[in-house]
């Protein structure tokens, strides 16, 4: 969908972007993730032309970005950005309606659409839509800029560390909104991020930068379990590999038949990590797991941790 | 009742207690009224309370009660509601009390002012003395004061200030005062203070229309290189700096010659077009600083949000950078205005025309009710001006429209 090839840009004798190769496929959740200066945000603002670049081909669907009007790509691609950019002199509705209006849809299917993408992402639409932007809360806020960066169905979401703004408990709830929302729409997304867990939590594709150049890219696995370089481990906290990794898979994974474990029961999309933190806490060695429905699912065993997710067969 | 007297009481009003104290000494060390033989020599000083002796000549009737209930109810008011704590119906009762001592003062000195015009031959003067425009401005901050305490929002504060003026402006109508000097000067002169008036707004308009036209593109421009804003912003403060007299002096031999040059442009080296070009000048700072100061202060955020978004650079413009900068120029240009309204009297001295006219001619004769012709009118238009951008500023925040800041 989108194809980076040799990209660059240069300011001045700093290489800010240096020769950046990237296959972009419809469907993938991106993950852009470095330290500040890496060049993450420059080459996410490449997508959309905020910023140009000097060297290297850069192609969407086919064409050369630079064929397109920078306007025309900006409106196919959605963009959201830390501190969420709302208009404050515009309500809600009128914020996420930025594009569709642009675009010139009929007010109606605009007005429809905002209260549509409002449920979306858990706002009630009849509060919501008519407030100002200084009304709501930080994670209120982002999730409006999420709700507008979707508004015109855009084939792309550019995202530049969305939820950096955010304490961690907002932060953790929008994620699980994009998570749901990348899934239930099967929409591209290019998201920037500084915040490791955040990456491995959502990422199909974790695309590690440093100096303007990818260092390494690949599952949030691969990077975890086979690091090209000592920066790789190291950046993904070398002391903390093993329980990131734990933090990949759900127990659902793992589970053996019911059994009465005696300690109250976890949900089946639990993580091996937060399991395992859970059996620390709680001095046992299984933890009983159940579905939505609050059936018993299975039993998760300590000793399963141990054994890698792909090797085990547990029956 | 009995619990209160058993501890002392509290000033709970300290700024009403001091304007009262102030009263009592505008009101008893001052002059209310001057009676003056004619509109050029100074008078002698009336005092409030010997409104109610008889005159020394034995003219005067023996002044009516009712008057002093008129003053002093409101004032007792006053005195009492120092030591209430403050609610909302407290303030609400201070700005009642004060606006009827207004009225009550005003009506009062054209009653006082008419019973001892009476008395005089037709060439005598009854003049407002210091202690009346003490009292009346006293009683004018009593009642804001309390109205400011009252937190209105949106257009309230604004209409409550005109209601409280009302009465005063409603007397001046009636013609309770035409006995005053003050108003036989409007009345022997009223086509020159109509034209006057008129010349006045058209100085002030004719300068700040042209500082619009440059002063905003000047703005914007400085806003987007900083580089052009230092040398701007310096040339335009020394612009500043140079004394408004010095300025149309500066200007009346160079447009003296153009006019010269170009015989039939109107184009002179008095009148409007030095005072218009001056006022330009002085409000190109105000207005290229509002202006430049209104588009930095848009955050860098919702700028590249709605450019990412697919806003062409002239649609952010319009759309975003506008809106967001407005309401800083919109207070630049109630202050350039104004400002413009009082140096405008000044261009009287080139021949400009407007209230400044009035002003100096007043001076120079030493009339000084003429004086005041010209000075209040440029008092009330600034209000007025001042006013009226406050109501559009307010108009403007995002939200007025269906929510209101919550009250404290």
């Amino acid at each position: 969908m989108i194809r980076l090839e040799g990209v660059g840009k240069s300011y001045g004798a700093v290489r800010a972007v240096d020769g950046v190769s990237l296959h972009i496929a419809a469907g993938e959740f991106i993950v852009l993730i470095g330290a500040s200066g890496s060049g993450k945000s420059t080459l996410l603002k490449m997508l959309n032309r905020l910023v140009g670049f000097d060297r290297g081909t850069l192609t969407f669907n086919g064409a050369d970005i630079r064929t397109l009007k920078p306007e025309d790509l900006r409106r196919r691609m959605g963009y959201a950005i830390q501190s969420t950019g709302l208009f404050p002199h515009w309500t809600v509705a009128r914020n996420i309606g930025t594009v569709p209006t642009l675009l010139g849809w009929p007010a109606a299917r605009t007005a429809a659409r905002v209260d549509e993408l409002l449920a979306l992402l858990n706002l009630d639409p009849a509060v919501y839509r008519g407030r100002w932007p200084h009304q709501l809360s930080g994670g209120q806020q982002q999730r409006v800029g999420v709700a507008r960066a979707l508004a015109a169905d855009p084939e792309v979401l550019l995202m530049d560390e969305p939820f950096g703004a955010l304490d961690p408990p907002g932060r953790s709830a929008l994620q699980t909104e994009m998570a749901r929302i990348h899934q239930t729409t099967g929409k591209t997304i290019v998201m920037v991020t500084h915040d490791i867990d955040e990456a491995l939590r959502l990422a199909t594709r974790i695309v590690l930068m440093d100096h303007g150049r990818v260092v390494q890219q690949g599952t949030p696995a691969q990077l975890l379990d086979t690091p090209a370089s000592t920066f790789v481990s190291h950046f993904f906290g070398h002391g903390e590999l093993g329980l990131k990794r734990l933090g990949l898979h759900p127990v659902a994974e793992l589970l053996r038949p019911p059994e009465d474990a005696g300690s109250p029961s976890v949900h089946a999309t639990m993580s091996q990590r937060e399991a395992l933190s859970l059996m620390l806490l709680r001095r046992t060695d299984r933890l009983p797991v159940t579905g939505d429905d609050g059936r018993p699912l299975g039993t998760v065993f300590l000793s399963d941790l141990a054994v890698r997710p792909d090797d085990v067969r547990p029956g | 009742m009995a619990a209160g007297a058993s501890r002392p009481r509290r000033v709970h009003q300290r700024v009403l207690a001091l304007l009262l104290v102030a009263s009592l000494v505008a009101a008893t060390g001052l002059a209310f009224l001057t009676v003056a033989p004619n509109r050029l020599m100074s008078g002698t000083g009336v005092a409030l309370t010997a409104l109610w002796a008889p005159a020394v000549d034995g003219a005067g009737a023996a002044w009516p009660t009712q008057w002093a209930a008129a003053l002093l109810l409101p004032a007792t008011l006053l005195v009492v509601a120092v030591w209430l704590p403050p609610s909302r119906a407290v303030h609400a009762a201070v700005s009642l009390a004060a606006a009827a001592l207004l009225a009550a003062l005003v009506a009062l000195a054209g009653a006082a002012a008419a019973e001892r015009a009476a008395a005089l031959p037709d060439i005598a003067r009854v003049s407002l003395g210091g202690g009346f425009w003490m009292l009346v401005l006293l009683a004018w901050l009593a009642a804001s004061d309390a109205l400011r305490r009252l937190h209105l929002h949106r257009a309230w504060p604004l209409l409550a200030h005109a209601a409280v003026l009302l009465p005063v402006a409603l007397l001046v109508a009636s013609g309770a005062l035409e006995s005053l000097s003050l108003l036989k000067e409007y009345d022997n002169r009223q086509d020159v203070f109509h034209a006057a008036g008129w010349r006045h707004l058209q100085i002030v308009l004719t300068a700040l229309l042209p500082a619009l036209l440059i002063g905003v593109p000047l703005g914007v421009a400085a806003a987007r290189r900083p580089g052009l804003a230092t040398p701007l912003f310096a040339t335009l403060n020394l612009v500043q700096t140079v004394p408004s007299i010095a300025l149309f002096g500066l200007l009346i031999a160079p447009l003296a010659s153009l006019g010269e040059w170009l015989p039939g442009s109107g184009v002179s080296g008095i009148g409007l077009w030095p005072a218009a070009i001056a006022l330009v000048l002085y409000a190109l700072l105000p207005i290229v600083h509002g202006t430049a100061a209104g588009l930095r202060q848009v955050p860098a955020a919702v700028r590249d949000a709605a450019l990412g978004m697919g806003l062409t650079a002239r649609q952010c413009f319009w759309r975003v950078d506008v809106p967001l900068a407005l309401p800083v120029l919109l207070a630049a240009l109630r202050l350039t205005t104004v400002q413009l309204v009082g140096l405008a009297v000044v261009a009287a001295l080139i021949g400009a025309g407007g209230y400044g006219a009035l002003v100096f001619q007043g001076l120079l004769s030493s009339a000084l009710d003429l004086v005041l012709l010209g000075v209040l009118p440029v008092v009330a238009l600034a209000l007025a001006v001042d006013a009226g951008f406050r109501l559009l500023e307010a108009g403007l925040r995002p939200g007025s429209a269906n929510t209101a800041e919550p009250a404290i």
